[in-house]
This record gives C-alpha cells, sequence and structure tokens, in this order.
C-alpha cells in the first residue's frame, strides 16, 4: 500500500519537527524572515493618512475597484441577485448534463474557503476597535465586494484551460495571461507578468494567510476552551501543528478523499449552527435589537471615542470586509472555475451570493452578537478575536465556546484544503505540472502548518496577509482591461435572458 | 401518443424480476421499452475543490461503467429477443429522474423493483420505490 507507506514517510518527517520547535526556531525565523517580510508589508500595506488614520492603499485598491465595478456593471450586484438565485437552484440546468459540477457545488466549495475565522475571529475586532458602526461599512463593503466577485469568476470560467483527460484548471492565473493576450499584442507581455505575479503572491498567501494564520488561530481557541495557560496543550503547539498537518496531509498527499468529503460536509453544517446560535442570541436580547441598528448607523457617521474618528469606523469595516471575503483578492476565481456552463457570466451571477452570505449575512451576525451582548471592547488585543466572539455567545450560552473551538477547528480545517488547491494551482501554473513539483509545494504546505502553530507570528503574519492582500494588485489591474469582455458576455446573456430564450427545465419552466 | 414503457433497474446480471415482468409486458403489447440506470448523485452536494475538478472526468468515468456492466448487455439481450428497447443512464435523484424520465420519454407506466428491506430500514434509509410511488406523475408497477 503506497498510502501507508507516504503516511509513514510523513509521520517520520513530522517527528522531526517538534525537535526543532522546541530549539527556538521559531524565534531565529522570524529574525531571519522580519527584514523581507516587513519590507514586504510595509509595500502592501504603506499607507497614507487620512485625519488621524493611515489608509492603506491596498483597501482603497479594493474598494474603488468594486465600487467601479457596480457602477460599469449598473448595480449588477442588485439586478442579477434573483437570477443567481435560480441558478443555484438548478432551474436552468439541462437534465441531461446531470452529475457535472453544478453551480450550487461550484458556490459550495468557493464559499467553504472564505467562511472561516474571518467571520469570527475578525468581525469582533473590527466591531471593538470601530465600534457598532464598522458594521455599516462592513455591508456596505460586502455589497460592493459582490461586484468584484462577478468579474472574477465570470473570467475565471472564460479563460479556464480544459484538458484532454477532462480536468479543468482556471483562476486569474489563466484570464491574466490568455485574456490579456487576447486584448492585444502590446498587453500579452503585462499579462503574461501579472499572471506571474499572481501566481508568486498567491503561494505566498497560500502559506501564509491560508495556512498559517489558520493553524495559528484554531490552536489559541483550543487552548483556551481547554483552560488557557493551564491547558495541557498551552505549549504543545507543534504537537496540535502535527496533527492538523498529518491530517491535511492524509487529504493532500495521501489522497484520502474521505477526510476532505466529511470535512467539507460537516463545515457548511457548522456554519448552520454557528448562524442558529447567533439568532437565538440575538433572539434572546431581542430588546437591545433596534438600539443596536441605531448604534449601528449613527456610529457610522459619528466616532465617539474611536480612533481617527468616522474615517476610523469606515477603515475597520472596509477592512474586515475584505479580509473576510477576498473580493478582488482572485482566490474564489480559481475555486468557481470547475463549474460546467457554456455561459460563464452565469457563474459570475452565482459568485454574487459569496460576499453576500460571507459577509453581509455571517458577518453581520457575528457583529450583532458582539453588540447585543456588549462584549465589544476597545481596548481589545487584535489577535484575541475568537476569544471575544466566544465570549460574546458565552454571554448567553454557556457551552457555546466548545462549539465554536469545533467550528473554529473545521473552518481552519476546510480553509486550508481550499488554499492549499489554490496555492498548488498558482504553483504548478508556474513550475509546471509532475508529481515531483507537486509533492515539493504539499510537503512545504504541511510544514507551514506546523510552523504556523507553534510559532509567535508577529512579522511572520504580517507577511502572509501582505502576500493575499498583494493578489489583488495584479489582479484587479487586469481586470481592468478585461471589462469590456465581461461587459459583452453580460450583454448578451441578459438579453436572451430578458427575451426569455433561456431555457427553462423540470418544475421550474412551469415557474414564472 | 404512442405508449411506451420505463423500467428502473440496478443492475444486469443480478435477478431482476422487474426486469423481467417489463419484458413480458413488453414481448406482448409490442411497446417501446426504455430502459433506465439512474446514477444516485445529487446537484446539492459539498464537495472540495479537487472534487471539483476531476468531476467531469468521473462523470464520463460513471458513464462508461454503467453503459458496460449494466445498460448495454440488458439492451442487446432485450433486442435479441426482438424488443424495442433503448438505453437511459442519467445522474440524480433515483426516484425523481425516474419521474422526470418518464414525463420526458411520454412513458404511460414506469415499472420498478423493490428491494424487500424491512419497514424500518426503508424509515431510517428511504426506499426509492416507495418514494416513486409517493411521487410520481404515471401509473407504477411495483414488482415484488
Amino acid at each position: 500500500m503506497s498510502i501507508i507507506k507516504a503516511g509513514f514517510a510523513l509521520f517520520a518527517l513530522f517527528m522531526s519537527f517538534p525537535a526543532l520547535a522546541e530549539e527556538g526556531i521559531d524565534s531565529k525565523i522570524d529574525t531571519a524572515v522580519k527584514p523581507f517580510a516587513d519590507a514586504v508589508a510595509a509595500f502592501v500595506f504603506s499607507s497614507f493618512p487620512v485625519g488621524d488614520v493611515q489608509i492603506p492603499f491596498v483597501l482603497v485598491w479594493l474598494v474603488s475597484g468594486a465600487t467601479i465595478f457596480t457602477l460599469y456593471f449598473r448595480f449588477i450586484n442588485f439586478r442579477a441577485f434573483r437570477h443567481g438565485f435560480q441558478l443555484v437552484r438548478g432551474d436552468y440546468s439541462d437534465p441531461t448534463a446531470a452529475g457535472e459540477v453544478t453551480h450550487f457545488q461550484a458556490l459550495a466549495t468557493a464559499l467553504s474557503g472564505t467562511v472561516g475565522l474571518g467571520n469570527i475571529a475578525g468581525v469582533a475586532v473590527a466591531v471593538s476597535l470601530g465600534g457598532p458602526g464598522a458594521t455599516f461599512w462592513m455591508i456596505l463593503a460586502g455589497l460592493l465586494g459582490m461586484s468584484s466577485k462577478f468579474v472574477e469568476c465570470t473570467l475565471g470560467v472564460k479563460y479556464r484551460n480544459e484538458y484532454t483527460d477532462g480536468t479543468v484548471s482556471g483562476g486569474p492565473m489563466y484570464y491574466l495571461s490568455k485574456g490579456l493576450a487576447e486584448r492585444s499584442d502590446k498587453l500579452r507581455v503585462l499579462g503574461k507578468v501579472l499572471a506571474v505575479l499572481f501566481a508568486i503572491f498567491c503561494i505566498g498567501g497560500s502559506f501564509g494567510g491560508g495556512n498559517m494564520f489558520q493553524a495559528n488561530q484554531s490552536f489559541q481557541q483550543v487552548v483556551s476552551v481547554t483552560g488557557g495557560d493551564a491547558s495541557w496543550l498551552a505549549d504543545k503547539g507543534w504537537l496540535f501543528g502535527t496533527v492538523v498537518a498529518a491530517l491535511v496531509g492524509l487529504v493532500i498527499i495521501g489522497g484520502i478523499q474521505g477526510i476532505a468529503r466529511v470535512t467539507s460536509k460537516i463545515v457548511p453544517f457548522m456554519a448552520v449552527v454557528y448562524v442558529t446560535a447567533g439568532l437565538v442570541i440575538i433572539f434572546f436580547n431581542i430588546e437591545q435589537v433596534p438600539a443596536a441598528f441605531v448604534s449601528i448607523v449613527t456610529g457610522a457617521f459619528s466616532a465617539d471615542g474611536i480612533a481617527g474618528g468616522v474615517v476610523g469606523v469606515l477603515f475597520q469595516g472596509f477592512k474586515r470586509a475584505a479580509f473576510s471575503n477576498e473580493a478582488g483578492i482572485g482566490s474564489a476565481a480559481i475555486a468557481h472555475s470547475a463549474v460546467r456552463t457554456n455561459r460563464p457570466v452565469t457563474e459570475g451571477f452565482v459568485a454574487l451570493y459569496e460576499p453576500f452570505i460571507d459577509t453581509v449575512v455571517v458577518c453581520t451576525i457575528t457583529a450583532l452578537v458582539i453588540i447585543v451582548t456588549g462584549t465589544w471592547d476597545p481596548s481589545v488585543d487584535p489577535s484575541q478575536g475568537v476569544a471575544l466572539t466566544s465570549s460574546a455567545f458565552e454571554s448567553t450560552l454557556s457551552w457555546f465556546p466548545w462549539v465554536l473551538t469545533l467550528a473554529v477547528v473545521l473552518f481552519a480545517f476546510s480553509t486550508m484544503i481550499s488554499w492549499s488547491y489554490y496555492g498548488l494551482k498558482a504553483w504548478t501554473y508556474l513550475f509546471g505540472e509532475s508529481m515531483i513539483t507537486d509533492i515539493v509545494y504539499k510537503l512545504l504546505f504541511l510544514f507551514f502548518v506546523i510552523a504556523g502553530s507553534s510559532m509567535k507570528l508577529g512579522s511572520v503574519i504580517d507577511f502572509s496577509d501582505a502576500m493575499i492582500f498583494a493578489m489583488a494588485f495584479p489582479n484587479m489591474l487586469g481586470i481592468y482591461f478585461l471589462l469590456p469582455v465581461v461587459k459583452k458576455e453580460l450583454n448578451e446573456y441578459w438579453a436572451d435572458y430578458k427575451a426569455g430564450r433561456l431555457q427553462k427545465f423540470g418544475k421550474a419552466a412551469n415557474r414564472p | 401518443m404512442s405508449q411506451v414503457l420505463l423500467v428502473g433497474t440496478d443492475c444486469s446480471n443480478c435477478s431482476n424480476r422487474a426486469l423481467d415482468y417489463a419484458k413480458t409486458w413488453a414481448k406482448t403489447s409490442g411497446l417501446r421499452l426504455y430502459v433506465a440506470h439512474v446514477i444516485e448523485w445529487s446537484p446539492f452536494s459539498f464537495n472540495t475543490p479537487q472534487e471539483l475538478e476531476q468531476r467531469h472526468k468521473r462523470r464520463e468515468d460513471e458513464l462508461d461503467r454503467a453503459h458496460a456492466q449494466v445498460i448495454d448487455p440488458i439492451i442487446e439481450e432485450l433486442k435479441a429477443e426482438g424488443i424495442d428497447a433503448q438505453g437511459v443512464i442519467r445522474h440524480g435523484h433515483p426516484a425523481e429522474t425516474l419521474n422526470e424520465l418518464a414525463n420526458e420519454l411520454g412513458a404511460t407506466n414506469i415499472i420498478i423493483g423493490r428491494r424487500g428491506q424491512s419497514a424500518i430500514k426503508a424509515k431510517l434509509f428511504g426506499s426509492a420505490t416507495s418514494t416513486l410511488v409517493q411521487i410520481a406523475d404515471h401509473p407504477v408497477t411495483v414488482v415484488p
């Protein structure tokens, strides 16, 4: 059994890491990487002052892009909302093509890569630092982000590679290189450069935000629920990391899809549990809800005691939305491009639901829970986001931290699986597809799982956040050149849709 | 409208009383007989990105296997006996898909076997046959 052999090899490999970790390799790596990491972070998060607040340029880049896309496609995020739902429901799915990847499946898979710690931990921090008003800006940024996802995912499907063996590969690497080359010969070189840059950043992001950050935060929550500093696990990050890495390794190297399949079924269930628990808590505190909404709206425009005033509030909300739904980053386009359709724009409509569910629904519920329970705390340490959300839930449902821990670990796990895939796609785009390149990437990925849970992150985490956000520069820049392509696809499709030339199937045929 | 029959089947060489029944019916009546095989699948399942990437290929493999191991041998045998038989393979929920196929093909009767599970088992895990009886838009003949 080659799988068992591979498992043993992996195990032996992992057993060598903890020894290193205990000798303080974390601080060594930290020192070695710091200058480089700081330089990258300083560049990506280079900011300019607005009032008392430093606004990172990348945030302006993301939000202004989302606004431009929204206007350019005349509020496609609202216009196509209903039609997107019909597509997800399968109204237009030809039954003879049943068995292919459906819109729902592509959306669900992409969502499980984005719904995660950002929704739980990040929102708590945003509400604490920015006050309830941050929620308002977060929702607005979420709504605008829908347009970014629409464009990305349409392009992802349009320019994907379909191989002779029937598998597909898509994502910004492909639409940047193929799409821009198609526009004009002059753009061909630019497209190639952007695609390579994107791939490099995507690999970095897959090791950082898609991996180390997840491992680190889930370990923190496990420690805190098992007794904090007194926990038996408190100084055993390497052990936690090794177990998680072994499980991830079984999936991505051992090909044990069973684990991934189980996770991919539990994760949506946990998301439902989380949202339901959130609604229960909001219901228990129903008398606070009107006041909460008032504070969200008034807080958005008047910021008493918030660092940086209204701009500070806006910054917290926008930042949270961008971190959480990844609109404009380009990652989701990789997952969405697996769908089977001959109208790429349909996947764009479906992708509208991603920032909507992630930010407008799930993040808002977290924010409401924190506001109605009054657990937000302006002096919070930004690394303690999960703990804050956990105590907000605990104030009404005392046993919930345990459920939340399970949710956090599962969300982290599924995010890691998704990002290992995104990173691998970028990696093979750069180095070609072969067994060797494949395995090198995967081993590196597993190494970072252990590193992430055993290290005190500091600059390494800044670096990985920087890498994820750096993806937005080549991605959105290229997208601006491709907007007319999307417009053409959209106009053709929308005309067909309005004229009723699109065939509905099954029971949907009788619906209006 | 000419009448056609639709029979659902899982396997080719297992004892298949529903198929035998349909065969006799088709032979004596001279009606066209569609033999349907449904590969269980849901459009609303949750998958990993790796699974999605492979999905198209998997589907082709599943269809090939269903043809080679289930439908083709049956159709060959039926045709040899002079029956106007056609095979259909489709992914989906067994009962719903059979009913949809019957609508599409204009079948006047759906013939289906049953597994003979205990009542408890059927309650717990559901039974394609009893679901079909509940939702069908056409007469269903259940062959014990």
